[in-house]
Formats: structure tokens, sequence, C-alpha cells
């Protein structure tokens, strides 16, 4: 069986959920970030998957999937270092327990 | 193929605003800590100059630069002036609120010229690529920005709540680009626009929801409003009236033009839902903000419920009142919701607190305060001879006009529904008496940045005609 473009989107499905899954589900700041980061490898398994099966004549989604790559780092960075601050003040990254604001 | 130096030439706005961050940064490096103002001082400067070029290319003809990728359009003009003014109010009212918060004054200012530079990118990107990278360039400033108080709890809640929201946010956005793509093997907006007609409906449907998730969230639509609240009320004061306005146009700006032009020659009825997500967002907004005490956060569910109003103007884009309506609703309620914010700056700084019941007597300890204060929110109500009345006056008549009748009655209810809350901090400010004396009014830029606010306020509700010619030109050239 060769595999085809509807393996990769499988796959990226799967991904996707897994990664919402865990977005919503967990409650560790570090963790949510992971699942952020699986959300956005589906994306981009999809991106590389569809400019080879798709349009293969130009590269779009082969930059794109490098942008999208660039922009996780970027969001790695802050992120962590956000969770950095409120770490030293609050002493959790339990995100239930950072609730002063509400309503 | 070499880029033509014409392209060149009408990317200046987007180079000088670079350059501006990178001076600003080394500026602030060789300045002593305590004439760091003088960083801010420079952004104003340079981002006055940058009004010049901008301005300069409001008559020119529409057209896409750097193989089709940037739109540079009146559109895209309009929203690079509403970006610049604002990042140039919200710098003047920085400058005095976060002496005595952080060491790290200088970063600010940087931070909000980068963050102007993305929302300009973002009002012009014609491609998926650039407008992913455009909206993640103004998050991660914000995200930076919102937690900017390393040592206020409620600062870094708030930065680590929109951080999550909208990077979780951005991912569902991106994997649906990449569905959108997938679709139709381009991701130029122009070139989606000629393909989309042949795509499946029930994909396009999954991509263009999941693309609304990203671009919901930065304009606080009501299913991903949540973050908006809280992260008004913990961030520092400037820097949610940056959120509402500068990077709520953004993300309209993005909204329109992926609508409009990539998704309307499609097989997707897009009008049906926006509608009744404006009519969620508005209601929802209007009704959480009614009990709020807290000013900031009062104005959070407002800017929800403004969301809403604005998404009516998107979903009646048909005709000649729904694009120019919502433009010209954007620019009065940028200046007005600026304006309100700059008095809780004022008042958050002398007072030390943003409850509703601490603005007491406010007319009594300065006047002129009180009054500017009530001017923005009867702009906010949409009481003429203020912006917001012309604003939601194109936007209601746009709605009649494009046959949404009943969201047209909702919008009405819910005006006057606003009015109750808007009202009763002009009662509170006039009608109850002061606890105690003391003068309240701001330092001076503060000061200039509320007389600019207030002056575009009552300016666009008494002589509307320029701003009706200019945002006309502007809701002309988007499509191309």
């Amino acid at each position: 069986m060769a595999l085809g473009l509807t393996h990769f989107l499988v796959v990226s499905a799967l991904l996707f959920c897994l990664g919402l899954y865990g977005v919503l589900t967990r409650r560790n700041a570090v963790a949510i970030l992971m699942g952020i980061e699986l959300m956005l490898n589906a994306a981009n398994i999809n991106l590389v998957a569809f400019n080879k099966y798709v349009a293969p004549a130009a590269l779009n989604g082969q930059v794109f999937t490098l942008v999208v790559i660039t922009l996780a780092a970027c969001e790695v960075g802050v992120g962590l270092a956000l969770v950095m601050a409120a770490y030293r003040n609050l002493e959790t990254v339990q995100v239930d327990r950072i609730n002063m604001l509400k309503w | 193929m070499p880029i033509p130096i014409e392209d060149l030439w009408s990317l200046v706005p987007e180079f000088w605003l670079a350059a501006l961050g990178l001076l600003l940064v080394l500026l602030d490096l060789f300045l002593p800590g305590d004439r760091k103002r003088l960083v801010g001082w420079a952004a104003v400067v340079g981002l006055l100059l940058v009004l010049m070029p901008i301005l300069g290319m409001l008559g020119t003809p529409a057209r896409t630069v750097f193989f089709n990728t940037y739109a540079v359009d009146g559109f895209a003009v309009f929203f690079k002036i509403i970006a610049v003014v604002a990042t140039i109010l919200v710098i003047l009212s920085t400058m005095d609120a976060l002496r005595g918060h952080t060491s790290f004054e200088g970063e600010m200012y940087v931070l909000l010229t980068f963050a102007a530079l993305g929302v300009c990118l973002m009002a012009a990107s014609a491609d998926l690529i650039l407008l992913a990278l455009s909206i993640e360039f103004v998050s991660l400033s914000s995200y930076v920005m919102a937690g900017y108080f390393k040592s206020d709890l409620r600062s870094n809640e708030a930065g680590i709540k929109y951080f999550l929201f909208g990077a979780a946010s951005s991912a569902v956005m991106i994997y649906g680009f990449s569905i959108l793509y997938g679709l139709t093997g381009e991701t130029n907006l122009y070139a989606i626009a000629d393909r989309v007609r042949t795509a499946p409906q029930p994909a396009l449907v999954l991509a263009v929801g999941m693309a609304l998730a990203g671009l919901g969230f930065k304009v606080s639509m009501v299913p991903f409003h949540q973050w908006t609240p809280d992260v008004y009320e913990g961030a520092p004061t400037p820097v949610a009236a940056f959120l509402a306005v500068a990077s709520k146009a953004a993300g309209f700006a993005a909204l329109v033009r992926f609508l409009m032009v990539a998704i309307e020659p499609g097989p997707v009825d897009w009008v049906a839902p926006i509608a009744g997500l404006s009519a969620v967002s508005m209601t929802l907004g209007n009704l959480l903000a009614l009990p709020q005490r807290n000013i900031k956060r009062m104005l959070a569910y407002s800017s929800i419920s403004h969301a809403g109003f604005l998404l009516m103007g998107v979903a009646a884009h048909r005709g000649d009142f729904g694009a120019p309506g919502l433009l010209i609703y954007l620019l009065a309620y940028t200046f007005t919701n600026l304006g309100a914010f700059f008095v809780a700056i004022a008042v958050g700084g002398r007072l030390g607190s943003d409850e509703i019941p601490s603005y007491a007597g406010l007319a009594q300890r300065s006047a002129g305060l009180a009054a500017v204060m009530a001017l923005f929110m009867l702009s906010l109500t949409g009481i003429p001879p203020t912006g917001g009345f012309l604003g939601k006056f194109y936007i209601f008549g746009a709605a009649v006009n494009n046959g949404l009748l009943w969201l047209a009655v909702v919008a009405v209810i819910n005006s006057v529904v606003a009015l109750y809350y808007y009202v009763n901090v002009i009662r509170v400010m006039y009608l109850l008496p002061a606890p105690s004396g003391g003068s309240a009014s701001g330092p001076v830029p503060l000061r200039l940045a509320l007389g600019v606010a207030a002056l575009g306020t009552l300016v666009i509700g008494i002589f509307p005609q320029p701003f009706v010619t200019l945002v006309g030109a502007a809701a002309m050239l988007l499509r191309m």
C-alpha cells in the first residue's frame, strides 16, 4: 500500500486532537504549552503533506512550515519567561491556582 | 526574480518603524536610569514622523507588492493611521503609569513601537504566511507587555492567561490555514479567492471556523473572549488600552481582509454565523458589564460588546454603509476608548484604585477629568454629538440595508442596556460626594493624550465630513 495524502492527514488530525486534549485538560502551564506545540506540529505535517501532494509546483507549504517552526520557538521563549516570572511570585505553575482575577 | 524598487518605496513606513524600534533599544541601553523617559519622547517623535509617509500614501492607487503578498491600499493605510495614532497616545499615557511599578521603563516604549509595526503588517498582509507571522508578532509583544510588572501578582496572572489563550487559539488558526492551503494549493489571499469556488464545502467550513478562532481571539469575539476581563484588569492600564484599541483594530483588519477577499467568492455562507456571533457578543458583553465595580473590568466587558457592534458592520458588508460604517466606528471607538482608559490611568495613579465607587465626587476634585470621562461614556453609549453616535448610525443603517433587521433591533436594545452602566459612572462622578479632598488631575503627557482623545471624539461627531470621505476611500480600495 502506497503512502498517500490521507495517511498524513490522519496522523496530523490525531496529533492536533491530542494537543487540544492536553490544552483543555492539563492544569500545569508547561504541559499546556506542550499541547500547543503538538497542535502547531500537526499544522506543520498538514502543510508539508499538502505541499507534496496538492501543490508541488511551489514551495509555499514548506516555507509556511519553517515560519511556523520559528513562531513556535518564539512562543516557547516568551511563554516560559512569563511562567518563570509568575513562579517567582506565586511559587506555582498550576493554572487553577493562578486565579486572583475572576468575574 | 528581483524585487522592483517601487515595492521597497511603498514599505517606507514599516522600515521606518522597525528602524525606530531598534534605535530605541540602543537609546535605552545608553541612557541612565532616571532619563528613560527620553526613550518615550523619542518614540513619540519617531511615530509622528512616520505619519507623513503613511498619509502620503492615502491617494495612491491600490496594488500589491512583493509578489502579491503585501497590499498597499486605502484600507491598510487607514489601519496604519489608527495604529500609529493609538500608539503615540498610549506612549504618552505610559510615561506616568510605569513609575513605582517597574524599573524597566524604556523597554515598554520599544515593545509598543514594535507592536505598532505588527499592527501595520497585519492590516496589509495579503498572504496566509505573512498573516500568521504578523498576528504572532503583535501577540508576542502583547504577551510581554501584559505581564510587564514582574513583581505584581495580577500582572503575572494577566500575562500567563493572555499567553495561554492566545497561543492556543493561534495554533488552531494556523491549523485552519493549513487546511485552507490544502484545499486551494495557494497561500495568497487573492489566489485563494480564485480557487476557493471549487473547494469542498464541509472542509472549507472547518478551515474558516478554525481561522476564526485566532482572529476572534484578537478581536475578543464571544466564544474566544474569556481572557479579556482578566487581562485588562491585571495588565498595566496603558497596555490594556493598547489591547482594547490597536490590537482589536488589527484583528478586524485581518478578519475583514480574510473574509471579504479570500472567502467571499467561496461556497461558505459566513454572514449568518458572524451576525449570530455579533448578537451574542454584544448581549453577553453588556450583561456581564452591568455588575462590574472595577472600571477596567467594566471597560473590558464593554469592549466585548463593542466587538459585537463591529462584527455587525462585518456581517452587513454589502452596500454603501457596511465597510465605511465599520471603519468610522473603529475610528471613533479608538479615540473614545483610549480616552476612557486614560482617565482610568489618571484616577488610578492618584487614588491608587480602579474601583468605580472611588470615582465618587470626581467632578469636585478635577472638573476637567470628570467632564472628559462623561464625554467618553456618552460616546461609548452612542449619544450625539459624539463620534460614537456617528459610528452606530452608520452600522445600524448598514444592518437594515443588508436585511439584518433583527440584528439592528438587538443592537438598539443593547445600546439602551449599555446606557445604564456608562451613565452610572457619570452619576458616581457628579452626584456622589467625594470621600476626601485632594485633586486628581494627571501629569502633562497624560493630559496631552487625554486632550487629543477628547478632541478626536468630539470632532468626529461634529464635523464628520472629512472622516466620512476618508473611510469611503479606504473601504472602496478594499477589493482590487
